[in-house]
């Protein structure tokens, strides 16, 4: 963890080609420290923090007058940090008979900013919870009653995740977990406290900063995706190709533990989507057995993605793993108990994270958890199914491998698509897809659920959500369509399209149904925008290759003289 | 190690903390004598001091010292040499 006299360093750096997100800090004790960490944590991640620091203890004062600076400063977050020292002073001045009521009443405080904060801003609200402190007031005994300070503070804590899971644009910073990894000790400084009233020693500042920016990050995209692993001595003791598969340690075995609870670990990272690969330097037949046989292996095949064993070096299996999966670079996690392999990966495939793992495997799983790599913003039940999708997906590939003409095997593939507007089952899906596509995305909006519903309840917009499947399987919900009334012409507002499916001809079949839409809309005119980014320069000639007449900035497509065209996909009735 | 010694220490953790390599300190130093110092900066110089020196200041002498020498005989005293 970079410590804070880097990351105030950081602040004379420069930010300009980073991409910029406006935070507004309220805090009920000295934020001006966490501010500065915040910034120039930042750095470290490439985003410019642009942060509007309310005056000391003005969090109500801000929040309940709406022509206040916090909403002239026009936030995409708004950063809500109260203390639990602030909050132990309040419990203390109320009499014995409200502390039962306590949790609740603060809870609807929350409640209440977050209502008035998110009606006149769009924007998200992260709001802190609270670093357990036990008073010993009661000592153990704290947990026998309702009214002691420790059973009201686990019950907001509670009570803020539950508010969390109903309100869309609320994420809650983790203070408590983090505070928790680090020590009171290590937490609080009370020197500093008594004389600035500053909650946080200098240490605990840049992890704070950090989990506000993986939270940042996770919102605007930047995810990882899948964790690359390697076998030897990472997922089990031992050297198979040398130890044999009786002798790798395992379950019981020596310090097999160690190696069996961190597998444990990278399956639940599995169940919730993200892919797992194996690169290892080994015999394939050699290294899959332990898979295939061995009675305390966590991880089977059927957990792996995609599993690369031979004796070629890392960085280009990397490389084949990444054309393979088709995700960025900066999306994987590269993690391997070998020091050389991990500078070799660093050097030469640059944008692959590569913890520098400890020696000892028995800390591998805690490591780990402590980098919080796998930070995310939504979840979705097609995320549990990711790793079997692309398992199909390479059953695709090999059967492609018997065709030499493209069109008899798009014909085999039996395809059918399932076309719903928006609706509540496929709003999160929708909502993920808009927020975590970058390749096929032609404008790049991002919407949260919340969005999502308005535009589905709004006669402004028409909008459609595909699914696809084929004999191999099904790809999910893939592709979104949000069509804008505009006075004489339909704009494409949004068109997104997993890279699951390219070259399958579903762009076809989308255009032939936004024609469709259109005619039936009476639009003569259909409009399509193309805002290059970074990452969508697949999507350059998108429009020009669908027939759309470029007009200086915009394209255009003439619903009169379009001719639906041919494609493999046929049409079915959607489930949702 | 005399105060002397000990001002040169704490020059160069000043150096680094408030990155500029022109600050030069002096028995008489105080705040008002060097522009980045102020009570923000202040908590950042006193955590490195502490971690520098392996010492811990009592709460009442972080904002107690009258200038940069009496701090650094507090820092001498703590550090015993």
């Amino acid at each position: 963890m970079t410590d804070f006299n880097q990351l105030k360093k950081n602040l004379k750096k420069d930010f300009s080609k980073f991409k910029s997100a406006r935070i507004a800090l309220l805090g009920d004790s000295a934020t001006q420290l966490l501010a500065q960490a915040i910034r120039g944590y930042g750095y470290e991640v490439e985003m410019s923090f642009e942060i509007w620091e309310a005056d000391y203890d003005q969090i109500e004062m801000q929040v309940f007058d709406t022509s206040s600076e916090v909403y002239a400063s026009k936030p995409d977050y708004v950063i809500i940090f109260q203390s639990t020292q602030k909050l132990m002073k309040y419990f203390y001045k109320l009499p014995a008979s409200e502390r039962a009521g306590f949790a609740d009443a603060h809870l609807e405080k929350v409640r209440g900013m977050y209502d008035t904060v998110t009606s006149k801003l769009k924007c998200r609200v992260i709001y802190f919870n609270f670093a357990m402190m036990d008073d010993a007031v009661f000592g153990n005994f704290a947990n026998k009653i309702d009214f002691s300070f420790t059973y009201q503070l686990r019950k907001i804590n509670l009570g803020l995740m539950d508010l969390a899971r109903g309100l869309k644009n609320l994420f809650i910073n983790d203070i408590e977990s983090l505070a928790c990894r680090y020590g009171t000790d290590t937490v609080n400084d009370m020197s500093i406290y008594v004389n600035t009233d500053i909650v946080f020693s200098l240490d605990f500042m840049p992890a704070v900063a950090k989990n506000i920016a993986d939270i940042i990050l996770a919102i605007s995209g930047k995810l990882k995706k899948c964790a690359i692993l390697d076998l030897d001595n990472t997922l089990w003791g031992g050297i198979i190709g040398d130890d044999g598969m009786e002798n790798i340690q395992l379950g019981d075995l020596g310090i097999g533990k160690a190696f069996t609870e961190f597998q444990l670990w990278l399956k639940e990272l599995k169940k919730r989507g993200i892919l797992l690969a194996v690169c290892s330097k080994n015999t394939e037949e050699i290294a899959r057995e332990p898979f295939e046989k061995h009675p305390d292996m966590v991880l089977r095949m059927e957990d792996i993605s995609i599993f690369v064993a031979n004796w070629d070096n890392k960085a280009d299996n990397i490389r084949r793993i990444q054309s393979v999966l088709n995700i960025g670079f900066d999306s994987m996690v590269f993690i391997d108990d070998n020091p050389v392999e991990r500078e070799m990966v660093k050097t030469h495939v640059p944008d692959v994270t590569v913890p520098d793992m400890p020696e000892d495997p028995a800390e591998y799983a805690g490591f780990l958890r402590s980098l919080n790599l796998f930070e995310t913003a939504s979840f979705s039940e097609e995320d549990e199914s990711r790793t079997e999708q692309y398992q199909q997906e390479a059953k695709r590939k090999i059967a492609q491998e018997v065709y030499t003409n493209e069109d008899d095997f798009l014909a085999s593939l039996n395809m059918k698509a399932a076309v719903s507007p928006f609706n509540k089952f496929n709003t999160p899906r929708v909502s993920q897809l808009t927020q975590r596509s970058n390749q096929f995305n032609l404008r790049t909006v991002r919407y949260t659920e919340d969005d999502i519903a308005k535009i589905a309840a709004s006669a402004e917009y028409l909008n459609r959500a595909f699914s696809l499947k084929d004999k191999f399987g099904d790809y999910g919900l893939i592709s979104v369509i949000i069509l804008h009334k505009r006075e004489d012409a339909l704009f494409i507002d949004t068109w997104i399209m997993s890279c699951r499916v390219l070259k399958r001809g579903m762009e076809i079949f989308t255009l032939n149904e936004i024609v469709r839409i259109a005619r039936e809309a009476g639009f003569k005119k259909i409009i399509g925008e193309y805002l290059p980014t970074p990452k969508n320069g697949l999507v350059k000639n998108h429009y020009a290759d669908l027939g759309f007449q470029s007009t200086g900035g915009h394209w255009l497509l003439d619903v009169d003289s379009y001719a639906d065209r041919v494609n493999f996909i046929g049409t079915e009735e959607p489930v949702n | 190690m005399t105060v002397d010694d000990i001002i040169k220490e704490v020059n160069g953790i000043f150096i680094d903390v408030l990155d500029n390599d022109a600050i030069v300190l002096k028995y008489e130093t105080t705040a008002k004598d060097i522009e980045e110092w102020d009570s923000l900066t202040h908590v950042q110089l006193v955590v490195a001091i502490e971690k520098h020196f392996k010492i811990r200041f009592k709460s009442s002498e972080i904002q107690g010292y009258k200038n940069v020498g009496e701090m650094c005989e507090g820092i001498l005293a703590y550090t015993g040499k």
